[in-house]
């Protein structure tokens, strides 16, 4: 083949290969070891952190989420007890007062009873102090009559009954 | 897009007969092809710009060995030895003269204009990379995403390392071609675009030339070969296809055998194509600047208005290019590596 007629950028060079070899292993071993590999690691990185912030976000707000609805749960519940507590202090209230007046009820009774008691004694005391009072009067006032006039023995028991009665019912 | 450049780049071949003609005719007339292919050629020195006959340029260095010697001569283009000359027969390449009159070419590893403009390429990529690996040395992923240029940069590794590579090959073996694929796109877009600035630091013609385009195809074709796994190997000479069409003539086997080579063949023609073609029609519309002034005042306003307007539109349009030629080659290449690494459960 003849070259002479083409035109020379058409034509082999072998200075040209040469150089041109030479320079693009140049750039081609620069650009591999410190170019390339410091974008594309960078970008790879950037890529993978923004995916994963991602992913924490959406975490963050799922937690958020659990956090708020057991919070209101929570809340609720605290309610609930609170309710309760009052209700339980209410009845546990109305016991107390209810017990306190039963025992004062059964407390009086009691005392008026023990009066009562204390009364019928009092009197069943006095009465029997009576009859010996009356007996003892009766005796003294019978000994006097005896001494005075001890004759007729029927006159003398209509006279003591008549004494005796006229005591009895003085008494009552 | 693409039907109106082929449009245009088959009207200016048409027209190189007759502004060769013309050049012929009148002494002084502007040779439109020869100054485009000028430009486009490779030189051993970077031309900035010429004046009342004096140009203007920055000298590279020549490297040559001699074949008669074998001594190595450093020198530039105005102290060459007597012994060497640039053959015009040759676009002007050095040649040296040897004992029995006979010319050969030497061992030629001049630094020349498209050498030096690699090597700008690849000190900027360097430059840009190692900014941006610094940037995140003091960072970590908590800090934020890089703004401005740096995040510009993140944006377009990650553009092509995601939406190109990890899609092309796939996602369990792409890792080890993604530098080597990151690395042909950024050194693509950048060569293309330095060479649409017009002066140095940039405008010489890169990836419009074969050689570089060559180049790149074949690491590309070694890193397809090189790595492709049994099932690649499999279904370029026993095919899925009916067994008449292998056996006993290798009719299938012959076509993927040959497919080996013509996809990075396709690969090292486009982007040789399209990158020499935007150049040569950019400067053919600089060129018919200088046509219309010759031609005289009228004329020049005249063509000057559409040529200056074409050639705003045909800038913008070669930036587009620039990086769309860089992402076809990726993508390809991913693709054609992602085809040699092929799943044996995908094909069952």
């Amino acid at each position: 083949m003849n070259f002479d007629t083409l035109p020379s950028i058409l034509t082999p060079e072998l200075g040209l290969l040469f150089w041109m070899l030479l320079a693009f292993l140049v750039v081609y071993f620069v650009l591999s070891r410190k170019g390339f590999p410091a974008i594309i690691a960078m970008v790879d990185k950037r890529s993978k952190y923004i995916n994963e912030s991602l992913k924490k976000a959406e975490q963050a707000a799922s937690q958020l989420e659990n956090i708020k609805q057991e919070s209101e749960a929570m809340l609720q519940e605290a309610r609930e007890k609170q309710a309760s507590i009052l209700k339980e202090a209410a009845t546990t209230r109305d016991a107390i007062v209810e017990k306190a007046q039963e025992k004062a009820r059964e407390e009086s009774a009691r005392i008026l009873s023990e009066a009562k008691a204390e009364i019928e004694a009092q009197k069943q005391a006095a009465i029997s102090e009576l009859r010996e009072q009356v007996a003892i009067l009766s005796v003294e006032v019978s000994e006097k009559i005896l001494r005075k006039k001890l004759g007729t023995d029927a006159a003398q028991m209509d006279y003591i009954n008549q004494m005796l009665d006229e005591v009895t019912l003085n008494n009552k | 897009m693409k039907q109106i450049r082929s449009l245009i780049v088959l009207l200016v071949v048409m027209l190189m007969p007759l502004a060769a003609n013309a050049s012929h005719q009148k002494e002084g007339q502007i040779d439109i092809p020869e100054m485009v292919l000028e430009h486009l050629s490779d030189s051993y020195e970077w031309h900035i710009a010429s004046y009342e006959g004096k140009s203007l340029s920055i000298p590279l260095p020549i490297i040559v060995r001699s074949s008669a010697t074998g001594d190595w001569t450093l020198c530039t283009a105005e102290n060459l030895p007597a012994n060497y000359f640039f053959d015009a027969e040759h676009h002007g390449k050095i040649y040296e003269k040897m004992p029995d009159g006979t010319s050969v070419r030497p061992l030629d590893l001049s630094i020349t204009k498209t050498v030096a403009q690699i090597w700008i390429v690849v000190f900027v990529l360097i430059a840009v990379f190692l900014y941006c690996a610094h940037w995140y040395k003091n960072r970590d992923e908590k800090s934020e995403a890089p703004r401005g240029f740096v995040g510009l940069m993140e944006m377009f590794v990650m553009t092509i390392y995601d939406d190109v590579i990890k899609a092309a090959i796939g996602e369990k073996r792409f890792k080890p071609f993604a530098p080597y694929l990151l690395t042909v796109f950024f050194f693509i877009f950048t060569t293309n675009l330095l060479g649409l600035l017009p002066i140095f630091p940039g405008g010489a013609n890169v990836t419009g030339n074969i050689n570089i385009t060559f180049f790149l195809a074949m690491c590309t074709m070694i890193a397809i070969n090189l790595f492709g796994n049994k099932e690649y190997w499999k279904d370029i000479f026993w095919p899925h296809v009916p067994v008449f069409l292998k056996a006993p003539v290798p009719l299938m086997p012959v076509i993927e055998f040959f497919g080996v080579f013509t996809k990075p063949f396709a690969l090292m023609v486009r982007l040789f194509a399209n990158m020499m073609a935007g150049h040569a029609i950019i400067l053919s519309f600089t060129c018919v600047i200088f046509l219309g002034w010759s031609l005289g005042v009228g004329y020049g306003i005249g063509l000057n208005t559409v040529s200056i307007i074409m050639m705003l539109f045909m800038n913008m349009l070669e930036v587009l290019v620039a990086f769309v030629q860089a992402y076809v080659f990726t993508l390809l290449s991913a693709v054609f590596i992602g085809l040699a690494q092929k799943d044996e459960e995908a094909e069952a």
